[in-house]
């Protein structure tokens, strides 16, 4: 991998200042900054090619498809899917689900049958099943997880039945950092003849992902999470399960015909893109796969995982900080509460200090219950990260606690 | 550019550490629930008013982060011995203080103690924090069981 100072060069956005302090930009899980090169793809997009794509004869309608369909060949090399009728451009990983959810679920699951999901859910990968419980009377599971933040997998085995349509899981949590065990996960649905979608928003930055060895059914992400644009994100689906799942939405580009008595859909993968997709996002995704390829998944990783143990020594030795979430496979995520001081009042205590962190419930409510807190503390860390940066973190923390002594 | 410390005054942290009029009230004439699920900001208002108007006595509980547990706190402070009306007029010159831009003078005096809290104002996401407690005592005066929010 590239040299740090020569990667951080790639964000314009943290060379700047923050109430007079260098920005330290730790909110990574919330949404990764962009490098120039996906700038750049979205700029030059409305530059010089901006036209509407999949139905221009002229030269920019030609050059903006050409290159929205790269981005999806990106995606496509870079989960190792088995080819492009499995990728679906949506506006992000909670969109992804909610087609799955609907599309999938309205003609797979029916009363008495029950959906599978874990007790680290991000919120958009819990209310999407609720609401097909709903209206099908299929019953909602949880796998329950221990108190370091790793799900309990006999208890998993005990809830697996031949009941089970489908189970949903977190790649890596949001609010824990736990990298779950999705091949046993997927191993074991599947021989029940349950369907797995991982839930991918987290992951995808830090984990290589091979979508074919996995055997994962459905696989969803957003682009933002991942150095791209937001409002742009994927669906990755086997492409027996496309087929046979009807539209999610109606409208252009998802049909061939249309009559007042009846439509013919377009194939896949248009089927499921009715209206004129995020364009400009598309192509950004694209330059941000690219570009985590050209740094290389494992090495991100790998710099990522030296952060994380670093943060997590000085957090152990300071006595005042308790962490949320230890589990022995975790990521580029620190969940803590410092006594005495809120997260609310340490965020913006620390952001004076120029340090970016989020403090909250992280879209995870169950997981804040669980551990009976009402919000955290996350420092979450990306590739451009130091431990220069680490450092500032724990002497704005410091500063904070001292304040409420 | 705005010192941390003035939103972080000594005063609100002892607030914060040790909230005054901290519990249940009894016997309690109004009381309403606060809740701020965004924050996770939960707390409880109790009220004694008596036949003449005068909140005779309140208290508060709950869990929030300290510019919502000192603002309630002083805010008990601030209320009790006064008429329902006189805190109607006080919610109206708090909540002006907190919203108001950050380059209009405060008028420290009208405010009392409350003043130290004007500092957040200068915190956009925090402003929220500081009139929780605001709004459930107004929702506990004026539509008994409703649940308040700052959202």
């Amino acid at each position: 991998m590239k040299p740090l100072h020569d990667i951080r060069n790639d964000f314009p956005i943290l060379q700047q200042q923050v109430y007079g302090k260098p920005l330290v930009y730790l909110d990574n899980a919330a949404t990764t900054q962009k490098p120039q090169v996906v700038i750049d793809a979205v700029c030059d997009y409305y530059r010089n090619d901006n036209a509407n794509v999949h139905r221009g004869v002229h030269a920019l309608s030609e050059r903006a498809t050409a290159h929205y369909e790269q981005a999806r060949d990106a995606l496509v090399a870079f989960i190792h899917a088995g080819n492009r009728r499995e990728i679906i451009f949506v506006r992000g990983a909670t969109e992804a689900i909610n087609l799955v959810a609907q599309s999938w679920g309205s003609t797979n699951v029916q009363a008495g049958d029950e959906i599978l999901i874990s007790a680290m859910e991000h919120h958009s990968n819990i209310v999407p099943w609720q609401w097909l419980c709903e209206r099908t009377g299929a019953v909602l599971k949880v796998i329950p997880m221990d108190d370091s933040g790793a799900l309990l997998m006999d208890a998993f085995d005990t809830l697996l039945s031949e009941r089970t349509r489908l189970v949903g899981v977190v790649h890596q949590s949001n609010a824990l950092g736990t990298i779950n065990p999705v091949a046993e996960i997927i191993a074991k649905a599947h021989a029940v003849g349950a369907k797995v979608l991982l839930d991918g928003a987290q992951a995808l930055a830090h984990v290589a992902v091979d979508v074919q060895a996995l055997d994962v059914d459905f696989y969803v992400t957003s682009a933002h999470k991942m150095y791209g644009p937001t409002g742009v994100g994927m669906l990755y689906a086997k492409e027996a399960l496309l087929d046979a799942m009807p539209p999610y939405q109606g409208g252009g580009d998802m049909i061939r015909t249309v009559t007042f008595e009846r439509s013919e859909y377009n194939d896949l993968p248009y089927k499921f893109e009715a209206g004129t997709p995020n364009i400009a996002g598309g192509i950004g995704f694209g330059a941000a796969v690219r570009y985590v390829q050209s740094l290389g998944v494992e090495n991100i990783a790998a710099h990522e995982q030296q952060l994380l143990e670093y943060a997590t020594a000085q957090a152990q030795a300071c006595g005042y900080i308790r962490l949320i979430g230890t589990a022995e496979h975790k990521a580029s995520v620190l969940s803590f509460t410092v006594n005495g001081v809120h997260p609310h009042d340490l965020g913006t205590i620390l952001d004076r200090d120029g340090v970016a962190i989020r403090a909250g419930h992280h879209c995870a409510m169950p997981v804040m219950q669980f551990f009976g807190v009402p919000a955290t503390a996350r420092a979450s860390f990306a590739v451009y990260n130091t431990q220069q940066e680490v450092d500032v973190l724990f002497a704005a923390i410091e500063q904070a606690h001292a304040m409420f002594q | 550019m705005f010192d941390l410390r003035s939103l972080y005054q000594q005063v609100i942290v002892d607030h914060s550490k040790a909230p005054r009029h901290f519990g249940v009230l009894t016997p309690c004439s109004h009381d309403a629930d606060g809740h701020n699920p965004l924050c996770g900001d939960h707390l409880h208002v109790y009220l004694q008013v008596a036949n003449d108007g005068q909140i005779v006595d309140a208290s508060f509980e709950g869990e929030g982060c300290a510019i919502s547990v000192a603002s309630a706190s002083m805010m008990t402070e601030a209320m009790i011995g006064h008429t329902v009306t006189e805190f109607e007029a006080l919610f109206d010159r708090f909540q002006k203080m907190v919203t108001s831009p950050v380059d209009e003078a405060l008028d420290d005096e009208a405010m009392g103690k409350l003043a130290v809290l004007g500092g957040v104002r200068e915190f956009p996401s925090r402003i929220k924090c500081a009139i929780l407690c605001w709004h459930t005592v107004k929702s506990a005066i004026t539509a008994q069981g409703g649940v308040a929010h700052t959202e």
